[in-house]
């Protein structure tokens, strides 16, 4: 390897769900398909090994989901999330072209599970893959390797090689050791650059320091860094991530789902400093969980509390860590490090305002608020008054990013000068904000990255056979 | 991170599955601990032997290790479930020997042999052993047959007494009151899961991941042939004994009796069955084994392919003067694994069988 002779005809840079995708569909078109995964073999997968469910639209009742979900209503969602940024020409392509995702899915090894109780109100429009994200990738590279598509681990593509507007390979660094590999066409599914600390303190300052990264260490985006210097044409805000809340005694990174809290509805949040600081009753699951990430960023020091009640406890699903516990508010306020006077001024000064007039139901947006309090809490508003009472410390847990890079509908990479490269193409997180610029649907990571990674792998071939 | 003490450290593991619930299509462990808010040592114990180690969870886990949570549930559960074994049974005596499981079944095989050969030492002419015999009766021209019975009936009566305390006791501290067991639709419906071993099938997914990722229905395939194997020996073993103590015909039996019949078909099954769970174990992915698991149950499966394999070699070969040999080292083998039953592998099938009845009480009261 390293001379021109050695050309392959598909690289493909990433193994997560839209690189896996891609080198499959390329491996059906063509003969020589290189898949490069930059982490170790037992943490592939990118951050799609954290995933569970894919969202797609489907007319007629199916095994997979728990009703009917049509195209328009797909993309109805995706406009009320996305708001006008949306591309539409390739939203509406994605959407068409993810009705069949689950059939797709499941002649390459894929395997489902019963539609969800319902605990995640996603059991009518998203499909469930048995045993999650892992299991995805897993079926995936058998499929891949089945198939004979060749896969290289702890392989980090630094740069591209660029000759106007065609790429001819990569620089690859592997064991310390550097390489450039010649191909036809690439591929680019290496995601954003969440898990870059560096890079997020360009945009977030120190702050980012007390950020937890949800997802694999591996996500750094260098093949993104080297795409936008070489001239590609971006895409989404470069400075916003999706952030939710999470437990803040996550690790650093991949804590993945277990360190998600959903207790924030069900009491006060607190910042360092003992004070509210938003409407913790404003909306229910999804869109609370998506907004307090940004939240809690903002507040002295990235960190918040979120307290509540025994009455609570149970209301919301557990987490991989215990709450803390007290009998009395200046206890709780001693056992999560904070003032505990000005905490129990908080909780009083709340309690005095619960209306307590409502009827209490976590299931509906209830009439139970609070009355002349600034911030108000405006549904599931119940005094905080039977011990023992319960605190949460909480962080913003970044999920992705969404600076990526313009793409056609063959998914080929658009350059700023206004032409897109001949060869070099885009699926997955690293194209995402072609459609979704802000926002956040749940599943639709997924949709976007198997529909352009279909695309994408697709094309690649096409192009490397002629 | 993970704790040292094992119910601790599966309690750990646990809630970091409880927090996921990637895994809840497997099998009914995940769904079954779903019902629990927070876990209590008897919750690990009925989980754990709900478990019937078939792995695709340890492969689709992304906390598994090297991950620093180091979720491994088929690993922790196989520690909990040979613990389960000894905490229960009594007498506890042997508590201290579950760790060396293995050894405990290989010395108690060995006292067997030495307890035959001393009782044919004594009671009667040893060079019988190799002298052919033939007709009704022959078995008890080299050993006695109060011997052979004597001994049976009050190993199975200590095995009955030491498994039915474990019973009562895993039941109390797992579930609860003792009548909760005597509901006729749970014992019905767990019977179904244990007889068909339904839970080796995969539910939706398509069988074990055994010996390594994959779903494969081999190991469910094997278990079957082993078990029912074991069933139909127990059946021939009993129709003898009306044959030989109630109707008062003397063994061996001809080739197209009951006895003969059922011991044939059933020596076959679980000759094969072991045999093929063996070759697979030695094959199987370290990763989510539990080493000392793992010896105890080649252990049982050599002793009791063992006593399979002699006994049909004793069908086969009862008109030669190999008959005595064989039926000395057939008595040991079958004694050595009733003696250790309650604390050993084939003590799993009861605390399996308990926790099947448990989740089918719970699955029906909360779907």
């Amino acid at each position: 390897m390293g001379s021109q002779k050695d050309m392959l005809d598909v690289i493909v840079v990433g193994a997560g769900n839209a690189g896996l995708v891609a080198a499959i569909s390329a491996k059906h078109h063509a003969a020589r398909v290189l898949l490069l995964e930059r982490s170790p073999e037992w943490i592939r997968g990118g951050n799609s090994r954290h995933t569970r469910d894919i969202r797609y639209p489907h007319g007629a009742e199916d095994p997979y989901t728990a009703g009917v979900y049509s195209e328009e209503e797909l993309l109805d969602d995706l406009l009320r999330v996305g708001g006008s940024r949306v591309n539409m020409e390739l939203a509406r392509l994605c959407v068409r072209e993810s009705a069949n995702v689950v059939s797709w899915m499941s002649e390459h090894g894929v395997k489902w599970q019963q539609p969800l109780k319902g605990t995640l109100h996603l059991s009518r429009t998203n499909g469930f893959f048995l045993g999650g994200g892992k299991a995805l990738v897993n079926a995936y590279f058998k499929t891949a390797q089945r198939m004979g598509v060749e896969v290289r681990y702890e392989a980090s593509v630094e740069e591209l090689i660029i000759d106007g507007q065609s790429v001819r390979g990569v620089i690859v660094e592997r064991h310390g050791e550097r390489r450039t590999l010649w191909a036809r066409a690439v591929i680019l599914a290496s995601g954003g650059f969440e898990a870059n600390v560096e890079w997020l303190r360009e945009c977030w300052g120190t702050a980012v320091d007390n950020f937890v990264v949800r997802g694999t260490p591996y996500n750094d985006g260098r093949p993104l860094a080297a795409l936008l210097r070489a001239g590609a044409m971006p895409v989404g805000d470069p400075k916003a991530a999706h952030a939710v809340s999470v437990d803040a005694r996550a690790p650093k990174f991949d804590g993945g789902i277990v360190t998600r809290l959903d207790s924030i509805p069900f009491g006060i949040v607190v910042n360092k400093h003992c004070q509210r600081f938003y409407d913790e009753g404003e909306e229910i699951w999804p869109k609370r969980y998506a907004i307090w990430g940004g939240l809690i960023a903002e507040q002295p020091d990235q960190i918040a509390y979120s307290i509540f009640d025994s009455r609570m406890l149970g209301e919301f699903l557990p987490s991989l860590y215990r709450p803390f516990q007290a009998q009395t508010f200046p206890e709780l306020a001693a056992a999560l490090g904070l003032d505990a006077e000005a905490l129990t001024a908080t909780l009083e000064e709340y309690n005095r305002h619960v209306s307590r007039e409502g009827s209490f139901n976590p299931a509906i947006l209830d009439n139970c608020s609070t009355r002349g309090l600034d911030p108000p809490k405006t549904h599931w508003a119940m005094p905080i008054e039977v011990p023992p009472f319960y605190g949460y410390p909480l962080r913003p847990g970044i999920t992705f990013t969404y600076l990526g890079l313009a793409v056609d509908e063959t998914t080929r990479v658009q350059m700023r000068a206004g032409a897109p490269f001949a060869n070099l193409y885009a699926a997955g997180e690293i194209m995402s904000g072609n459609i979704l610029t802000r926002g956040y649907l749940g599943g639709f990571g997924l949709t976007i990255g198997t529909v352009f990674g279909r695309i994408a792998g697709k094309e690649a071939a096409k192009h490397a056979a002629r | 991170m993970p704790p040292d003490d094992l119910v601790e450290k599966a309690i750990w593991q646990l809630e970091v599955c409880n927090a996921c619930r990637y895994c809840e299509g497997y099998c009914a462990v995940f769904p079954a601990m779903e019902r629990r808010q927070r876990l209590t040592e008897p919750d690990v114990y009925y989980l754990a032997n709900l478990c019937h180690d078939c792995r695709p969870c340890y492969y689709a886990c992304m906390y598994a290790p090297p991950h620093e949570f180091a979720v491994n549930i088929p690993q922790t559960f196989s520690e909990v479930r040979r613990r389960t074994y000894s905490r229960y049974a009594l007498p506890g005596g042997f508590t201290g020997l579950t760790g060396t499981n293995f050894r405990l079944l290989a010395m108690v095989a060995a006292l067997s042999l030495l307890f035959f050969g001393a009782v044919v030492a004594l009671t009667s002419d040893p060079a019988g052993i190799f002298s052919v015999h033939d007709g009704p009766g022959a078995f008890e021209e080299v050993i006695p047959y109060a011997a052979m019975f004597l001994p049976a009936v009050l190993m199975a009566l200590y095995a009955v007494v030491a498994i039915v305390i474990g019973v009562v006791r895993f039941w109390g501290e797992t579930r609860g009151p003792l009548r909760d067991l005597f509901d006729l639709r749970a014992l019905v419906g767990a019977g179904a899961d244990a007889l068909t071993v339904r839970f080796m099938q995969g539910g939706e997914d398509n069988g074990c991941y055994y010996p390594g990722e994959g779903a494969s229905k081999s190991r469910w395939l094997l278990h079957l042939l082993v078990f029912w194997g074991f069933i139909f020996a127990f059946i021939a073993t009993s129709i003898a004994f009306v044959y030989q103590d109630i109707l008062g015909t003397p063994a061996p039996y001809p080739i197209l009796s009951l006895p003969v019949m059922f011991g044939s078909v059933g020596g076959i099954g679980m000759i094969v069955g072991a045999t093929g769970l063996v070759y697979l174990k030695w094959r199987s992915d370290p990763a989510p084994s539990d080493q000392v698991s793992a010896a105890m149950d080649y252990s049982f499966l050599a002793v009791l392919d063992l006593a399979a394999i002699t006994g049909m070699l004793l069908l086969g070969l009862r008109g030669t003067p190999a008959m005595g040999s064989l039926l000395i080292i057939h008595l040991a083998m079958v004694f050595a694994l009733f003696v250790t039953a309650p604390y050993g592998k084939l003590a799993h099938f009861v605390y399996r069988y308990l926790a099947l009845v448990q989740n089918r009480i719970e699955a029906r009261q909360q779907p």
